[in-house]
């Protein structure tokens, strides 16, 4: 992992504050879910919870809305880094009439926005890569100047489906950013039972392009990353694999126990390296937040995720209907 | 009018697309210089280029998930994977995203791609050259799944399947590609809507389902019979998924029986759907019970000359099968 300790300075305070404002809106909104599903009043929930400073640092790394990202269930803190909506989120935890990233098809997390070029992924793994790796073509084939962000788990970069998506990219030297997101486990399975090599950036030497480790924890590392790659890309240099080391804080989903297979201790030890607060530290350090400031901020994210709840239980239902549709191009409303 | 080649009117359908639609492009494995195994493509890397005719790496998945991206961009791909053997590794990419994705994102996305496919056997390609797939597709509510029989139906539905805004599982009869030969018309567009099958033969005694290669031998084998008094309706069916459940119910409505003839295996099969809808929808139209001929359920089609012609169906089996339904 690069040492790169100065980076803080190189953001102006702003876009620093608002990292760490969305940082902190999407760890609320998560938590909130989490007490949701506690209650019995959802049925699923993904967490980003350990993994929000690597999504905001990369999502802000973006021409947000004209660049193209192809995410995966863990990104509700890049979402909302994108331009994504706590009530929407609510929406489609709830599985409420109109939620927009399927119309409450799709269980929660799996995102789709078209406004926002963010693409739409299904449960199985690595499926999106190739995607990313197409859309990428299609841009240098146009002559356009987007790039395209696609992120996934370690564990799913054992796919062969990610490795084909890497190998199209780096032949014809496309437009695209592979991130990964590792937090060493895919669900039980740790990332020495996935592959032999230290890092997932060390895959990038076999199939010809740059692959770089950073530490998922500091949004600004992640951001000068990313931006790194998103230049090499735009300007033609082609792909990179950024792999963020990151913690997930929590069990792989609301239907897993993470007691069999890793220890509270271990467990504790995460918790202590909480993105949130090292940025919140940093920050008041540098005098960019201050406790004043910080107080607003929890304030805020909190009314914020009152709102969304209110609003997307107060939402209807979809009407069953919609169930029968759309299976064709053809079947969709506005044709 | 011309006469033409199965594969000369999918070669002409891909270079009038080429030319009308800089979104449309080719990609698959040895599609560009070498011009497809088949030679599909032959002459269109010269004429088009290397970025709308697109060799790809061996990894068939990724011919398929790579169009996916492109269509979402708003490309208008034609994938082709070489052999049907060989889909399997893309099977992931055709059901669970090109064939969701539309549905999935509540239309907010779709995939509109062509998945050219060359299929089936009797060309000595023993259990990995032979296959035929159709079933497997059919089932998936999202896909359409085309299968031409002639020259003429080979140009006019792939040039409507590329305008086609839905993923579109395309199936080339490969036995016949140069051996099905058939008039085509030079100075008109040929378009062929998706969707509606096709009466190719007028008959009153029992019909006779069939699509691709096996289309070809079914009107070898209803001439045949004609001979000895039997009147075979011969179906085209061109489109597998939407079925065109009018054109088989009113024929059966006509006939009284109906024969279902596949290449593919007969469990499972494509038969079976089409024997379900008249087992349904024409019970009381029905003189005889539906049968179905199809290729045994080994799995797949053997090398070895008189072990393929046992699994293979051809006009003698199928004029077989109609003699004895005709006699029920
Ligand atoms: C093809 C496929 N196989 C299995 C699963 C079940 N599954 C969902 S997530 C997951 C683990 C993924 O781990 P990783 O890629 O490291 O991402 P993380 O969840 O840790 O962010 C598994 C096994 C799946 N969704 N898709
Ligand atoms: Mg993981």
């Amino acid at each position: 992992m690069e040492a790169q300790e100065d980076l803080q300075v190189d953001l102006k305070p702003e876009t620093l504050l608002e990292m760490y404002w969305l940082m902190v809106l999407s760890r609320r909104l998560d938590e909130r879910t989490w007490v949701l599903h506690r209650q019995g009043k959802i049925a699923f929930h993904i967490s980003s919870i350990g993994h929000e400073a690597a999504q905001v640092g990369a999502a802000m790394a973006l021409r947000r809305g004209q660049d193209w990202v192809v995410p995966y269930y863990r990104d509700l803190a890049m979402m909302l880094a994108l331009g994504f909506t706590p009530k929407e989120f609510m929406l489609g935890v709830m599985g409420k009439k109109g939620e927009p990233n399927s119309g409450a098809r799709q269980m929660p997390s799996h995102w789709s926005i078209r406004r926002l070029n963010i693409v739409s992924h299904s449960s199985v793994v690595a499926t999106q890569a190739p995607h990313a790796s197409g859309i990428a073509l299609a841009i240098k084939m146009r002559g356009d100047d987007a790039v395209v962000l696609t992120s996934i788990g370690e564990g799913s970069t054992a796919q062969g489906e990610w490795y084909e998506a890497v190998n199209w990219a780096a032949i014809h030297r496309l437009p695209v950013v592979f991130m990964v997101e590792n937090n060493l486990y895919a669900i039980s399975v740790r990332q020495e039972r996935q592959m032999a090599v230290e890092q997932v950036a060390d895959k990038a030497a076999g199939l010809g392009l740059p692959g770089v480790t950073v530490d998922g924890l500091d949004a600004p590392v992640v951001h000068r990353a990313i931006t790194e790659a998103v230049s090499r890309a735009r300007s033609g240099g082609g792909p990179t694999i950024v792999e963020t080391m990151v913690h997930r804080m929590t069990p792989h989903s609301s239907d897993d126990d993470d007691r069999s297979y890793r220890t509270r201790e271990e467990l504790e030890a995460l918790k202590a390296q909480d993105p949130l607060h090292l940025q919140r530290d940093k920050l008041m350090d540098m005098g960019v937040l201050s406790q004043d400031a910080e107080r607003e901020v929890q304030e805020r994210a909190k009314r914020e995720v009152e709102e969304a709840v209110d609003f997307a239980t107060r939402a209807p239902y979809p009407e069953v209907s919609e169930a029968s549709y759309p299976v064709y191009a053809e079947d969709r409303i506005d044709d | 009018m011309t006469e033409m080649t199965l594969i000369e009117g999918l070669r002409q359908a891909m270079d009038e697309e080429l030319e009308r639609d800089e979104r449309v492009f080719i990609v698959g494995q040895d599609v560009g210089p070498r011009g497809g195994v088949f030679r599909a493509t032959q002459g269109l890397y010269e004429k088009y280029g290397e970025d709308r005719v697109v060799d790809s790496p061996l990894a068939e998945l990724s011919i398929i998930g790579i169009g996916i991206g492109t269509a979402l961009y708003g490309m208008r791909p034609i994938c082709e994977i070489q052999f049907a053997d060989f889909i399997y590794p893309a099977f992931n990419q055709i059901v669970s995203e090109a064939a969701r994705m539309c549905y999935r994102s509540g239309g907010e996305w779709i995939a509109p791609m062509v998945i050219r496919v060359p299929y089936g056997g009797g060309i000595g390609g023993g259990l990995y050259h032979s296959q035929s797939i159709e079933a497997f597709f059919a089932h998936v509510p999202g896909l359409k799944v085309v299968v031409p029989s002639t020259p003429y139906d080979a140009k006019g539905l792939l040039k409507s399947a590329v305008r086609d805004p839905n993923p579109v599982i395309f199936l080339e009869p490969k036995k016949g590609y140069r051996l099905i030969r058939g008039e085509v018309p030079e100075d008109e567009e040929v378009l062929v809507p998706i969707g509606p099958g096709r009466i190719s033969r007028e008959g009153t005694d029992l019909t006779l389902f069939a699509y691709g290669m096996m289309h070809h031998y079914a009107m070898e084998a209803a001439e045949r019979v004609a001979q000895e008094g039997i009147d075979v309706e011969v179906v085209d069916l061109r489109t597998l998924k939407p079925v065109d459940r009018e054109t088989v119910l009113a024929s059966v409505a006509k006939t009284g029986k109906a024969l279902i003839v596949h290449e593919d295996n007969l469990t499972g099969g494509y038969g079976a759907e089409i024997a379900a809808i008249l087992a349904e929808e024409a019970f009381a139209d029905l003189d005889a019970p539906v049968r179905r001929l199809a290729g045994p359920d080994v799995p797949a089609m053997p090398f070895s000359h008189p072990l393929q012609d046992w699994f293979m169906l051809d006009a003698d089996k199928i004029a077989d099968a109609i003699r004895e339904l005709a006699a029920y």
